[in-house]
C-alpha cells in the first residue's frame, strides 16, 4: 500500500485502475478533465478524448459490451450530450462493468449551468452512487464495477466540483487484471427495436425492485447513531458538511442514493426526534422521504441554487432563508497576448452581432470588449448565428473554436450550407482544447496519450460541410482580418474565416517542455 | 503522531501567482508527519488573474473541505485585495500572515519563491517537522533549485515575528 495525495477525480481514476478498468472516454470539460487525464498516463488503460461525449459513451459502452471493463466520464453538461445514449443503455445493459460519471458544477465554477444529475438516475433507471470525499471516491468506483455487473446496467457515480478538486491522502493499492468477458450475439438484448426494447423495459423495472434491496444493505449507506435529538440525511460533500457543523448529531449517510433504501430512510428516522435532509442542489432526497410519508425539515427553496458552504449547514438547520452575497472574487481574463483579444476587437470595430459559443473566447462578452452576444451550449455559435440571420440579418457573425467546432460544431455547418444560409462563420482556432487545460482534439491530430495521428484539417471539412469560401488568417493581423470580414459579409455566399494563432498558454508549455 | 484538532490554512491570490502549489507543499509537508489532510480549490479556467484561494485543513480527523467562515487559524495572501476579501475567514485569534507578504517581496530575490518564503512564515506555528517541509519543497519544485529553495524556506522561517 502507498500513500498518495489524490484529488477526487484522481482518487476515482485510481480506483477503476484498481479494479482493471480497459478503457476510458471522455471530452474535456471542468471538472471532469483529469479523470481521463490521470488514466491517459497508465499504459494499461486505453484512455481516449474523443470528439464529443455521445461519440465517448458509445465507445466505452460498446467496449463493455465488448467484453471489457470501461468507464464515460463528463461534466453534468457532457452527460446531456449523451443523453440519448444513455437512455437506452439502461435497457440494453452492459457486458462487462460500465460505469458513468457525471462531475457536476454546483456553484457554476466554470458552467454555463447548474444542473443536478442525481435526478437523471431516475430518469434513466440507473443506480446511483455519491462518494463524499476522495478517498471514498475511489472506493465508491472499485464497487461500482461489482454492481454493474451483477445487474447488467451503467453505474453512474455523481460528484461535484468541490469533490473533484479537493486533495486527500489516502493508500491505493495494485491493479487487478479481470479477464475479458466473451461477447455474444444476443439480439434480443443488444438491439432495440420496439419488441425487444419492450422486454428489456419490463426487465429494467425488475431490476430497480432488486437494486432497492442492495441498496438497504449496502454499505455505502450508513447509519451513525450518536446524538439523537439531530438526525441528518445527508450525501456526497452535503454530509461532509453537516459533520462539520454537527459532530455530535446522528447521520444516515447516504453513498447508493438511487434506487432510494426506503426502509433504511425509515429506519433512521424512528431512531431520532428531529429529522433534517441536507443536500445540495435539488430537493432529490426531500422529497423521497416526503413521498414515504415521513416528516422531515429541509433546506429553504433558496438553497436550491449555489454550492453549499460548512457555514450554511446551520442556517438550513434552523429553517432560515439563504442571503444572496454577491462574489466578490476576480474573474479570470484573457491571458496576455492571446488571440481572441485581437479578434474580438475587430468585431467590436465592425460592430457585429456575434453568437458565441463555449470557450475562453467567451470572455469576449465581458467589458470593455462586450463583444459576444449569446452563448448557450457546445456547438451553438453556429446554430444560433442560423437563427439570427432570420431575425437579425446580416450585421452577424458566428464564432466557435477549433475543439467546440469539431465537437459539435460540424453539423450546425452542415445545416447552414443545407438550408441556404448565407454569411461568415469565425472559427478561433487556437490549436487545442484552452480552457480546460490545452487538451489535444482531433484537429491537433494528436490523442490523449500522446500519439500523433492522422490531423483533421479544418478548412477540408468546412468545405466538404458546404462553405462557399474558407479563409485562414493570423489572427493577429487585425487589419487584414478586418478587410476580408468586410468583403465576406458584403457577399451573398456562406464563408468561414478560420482565425489561426496557438494559444500562448500551450506555447508557454511547450516551450518549457523543449527547454 | 499526537491527537491533533484540525488546522485550517487559507490560502489566497490570483492566477499564476504560486498559491496553488504553496497549498500543495503544506498539504504534502503534514501528509509526510502522518496527518490526514484536506486541501480544497477551485480551478478549471486556463486563464489568468482570477481570484485564486485554496482551504489546506489537516489533523487526526478531517471532515469537511472547506474550512468554515470564521474558523481558519491562518491566512496566508499573496495579493492585498485578496486578504481583504477573504480576511473575515480568520478567527478571532487566527494569524493573518499579509506583513511577511511586503517582507518577501523585498527580500526575496526571485519572485518564484515568494511563496517558499511565506510558508517558512507559516511553518514557525505549525506542528510539522522541517525535514518533512523540505521534502515537500523538493517534491512539489520537481527537485529543482533545492539548495536555494531551502535557503529561502529557512530565512522565512528565522524571520522576525511580524503579525
Ligand atoms: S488559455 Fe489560451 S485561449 Fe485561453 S485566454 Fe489564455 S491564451 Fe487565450
Amino acid at each position: 500500500m502507498k500513500q498518495v495525495f489524490l484529488s477526487g477525480d484522481e482518487a476515482l481514476a485510481q480506483g477503476v485502475y484498481e479494479e482493471g478498468l480497459k478503457v476510458a472516454c471522455s471530452y474535456p470539460g471542468t471538472p471532469a478533465t483529469e479523470i481521463v487525464e490521470y488514466l491517459s498516463r497508465l499504459p494499461e488503460v486505453d484512455a481516449q478524448w474523443s470528439v464529443n461525449e455521445k461519440v465517448a459513451f458509445e465507445v466505452a459502452l460498446a467496449s463493455s459490451i465488448a467484453g471489457l471493463r470501461s468507464m464515460f466520464s463528463a461534466k453534468h453538461v457532457g452527460l446531456n450530450v449523451a443523453m440519448d445514449s444513455l437512455m437506452t443503455a439502461a435497457y440494453t445493459g452492459v457486458g462487462a462493468g460500465f460505469v458513468v460519471v457525471s462531475a457536476d458544477d454546483p456553484g457554476m465554477h466554470s458552467s454555463q449551468n447548474e444542473q443536478d444529475n442525481r435526478l437523471l438516475a431516475r430518469i434513466a433507471k440507473i443506480p446511483l452512487l455519491e462518494p463524499s470525499s476522495p478517498s471514498e471516491a475511489r472506493e465508491f468506483a472499485k464497487q461500482a464495477f461489482q454492481i454493474s455487473e451483477e445487474f447488467d446496467l451503467p453505474v453512474l457515480i455523481r460528484i461535484t466540483t468541490r469533490l473533484a478538486h479537493t486533495k486527500e491522502n489516502m493508500e491505493i493499492a495494485a491493479r487487478k487484471e479481470i479477464p475479458q468477458k466473451e461477447f455474444k450475439i444476443n439480439i434480443p438484448k443488444y438491439v432495440m427495436v420496439p419488441g425487444n426494447a419492450y422486454k428489456k423495459h419490463l426487465e429494467l423495472e425488475q431490476k430497480l425492485v432488486r437494486l432497492k434491496a442492495y441498496a438497504e444493505k449496502s454499505s455505502l449507506n450508513r447509519i451513525e447513531l450518536n446524538d439523537r435529538k439531530i438526525g441528518i440525511i445527508a450525501d456526497s460533500v452535503a454530509y461532509l458538511y453537516a459533520k462539520e457543523m454537527y459532530p455530535s448529531a446522528s447521520f444516515l449517510k447516504l453513498g447508493f442514493v438511487y434506487p432510494f433504501p426506503a426502509d433504511k430512510i425509515k429506519e433512521f428516522a424512528s431512531q431520532v426526534q428531529e429529522l433534517y435532509v441536507i443536500e445540495e442542489l435539488e430537493p432529490f432526497i426531500e422529497e423521497e422521504v416526503q413521498r414515504l410519508g415521513i416528516t422531515a425539515k429541509a433546506k429553504h427553496p433558496s438553497f436550491r441554487v449555489g454550492e453549499l458552504r460548512p457555514e450554511l449547514i446551520p442556517l438550513i438547520i434552523e429553517g432560515k432563508e439563504k442571503i444572496e452575497e454577491p462574489s466578490t472574487a476576480r474573474k479570470p481574463v484573457l491571458c496576455p497576448g492571446c488571440q481572441h483579444q485581437a479578434v474580438f476587437s475587430v468585431l467590436k470595430k465592425l460592430d457585429l452581432t456575434v453568437t458565441g459559443d463555449i470557450g475562453c473566447y467567451t470572455l469576449g462578452a465581458l467589458a470593455p470588449l462586450n463583444s459576444l452576444h449569446t452563448c448557450l451550449c457546445m456547438g451553438s455559435g453556429i446554430t444560433f448565428f442560423e437563427g439570427f440571420r432570420k431575425g437579425v440579418g446580416k450585421n452577424v457573425v458566428g464564432v466557435i473554436g477549433d475543439s467546440t467546432f469539431v465537437h459539435s460544431g460540424i453539423s450546425g455547418l452542415i445545416n447552414l450550407a443545407y438550408n441556404g444560409t448565407k454569411g461568415v462563420i469565425l472559427i478561433l482556432d487556437n490549436g487545442t482544447t484552452a480552457m480546460t487545460g490545452s487538451q489535444p482534439h482531433p484537429g491537433t491530430g494528436e490523442t490523449s496519450k500522446g500519439q500523433k495521428n492522422r490531423k483533421l484539417i479544418l478548412e477540408d471539412i468546412c468545405r466538404a460541410a458546404g462553405a462557399d469560401n474558407v479563409d485562414v488568417i493570423n489572427a493577429y493581423k487585425a487589419e487584414e482580418l478586418e478587410t476580408l470580414l468586410r468583403k465576406r459579409l458584403a457577399e451573398d455566399a456562406l464563408s468561414v474565416v478560420i482565425t489561426r494563432a496557438k494559444c500562448v498558454i500551450l506555447l508557454k508549455r511547450e516551450q518549457k517542455k523543449h527547454d | 503522531m499526537t491527537d491533533l484538532k484540525t488546522v485550517n490554512i487559507l490560502f489566497c491570490g490570483t492566477g499564476g501567482q504560486g498559491v496553488l502549489s504553496a497549498a500543495e507543499i503544506c498539504g504534502w509537508a503534514a501528509l509526510y508527519d502522518g496527518y490526514h489532510v484536506k486541501k480544497s480549490e477551485v480551478h478549471g479556467m486556463a486563464q489568468r488573474g482570477g481570484s485564486v484561494e485554496s482551504h489546506l485543513r489537516f489533523g487526526t480527523l478531517v471532515y469537511s473541505p472547506l474550512i468554515p467562515k470564521g474558523e481558519a487559524d491562518f491566512l496566508l495572501s499573496f495579493h492585498p485585495d485578496e486578504q481583504a476579501r477573504l480576511v473575515k475567514y480568520l478567527k478571532p485569534s487566527g494569524k493573518d500572515l499579509l506583513p511577511y507578504l511586503q517582507q518577501a517581496e523585498t527580500t526575496v530575490p526571485d519572485k518564484k519563491f515568494i511563496n517558499t518564503y511565506l510558508l517558512g512564515a507559516l511553518a514557525k506555528s505549525l506542528p510539522i517537522k522541517e525535514e518533512s517541509w523540505l521534502q515537500a519543497l523538493a517534491l512539489v519544485f520537481a527537485g529543482k533549485r533545492t539548495a536555494e529553495n531551502k535557503e529561502v524556506f529557512l530565512a522565512g522561517r528565522n524571520s522576525h515575528d511580524l503579525e
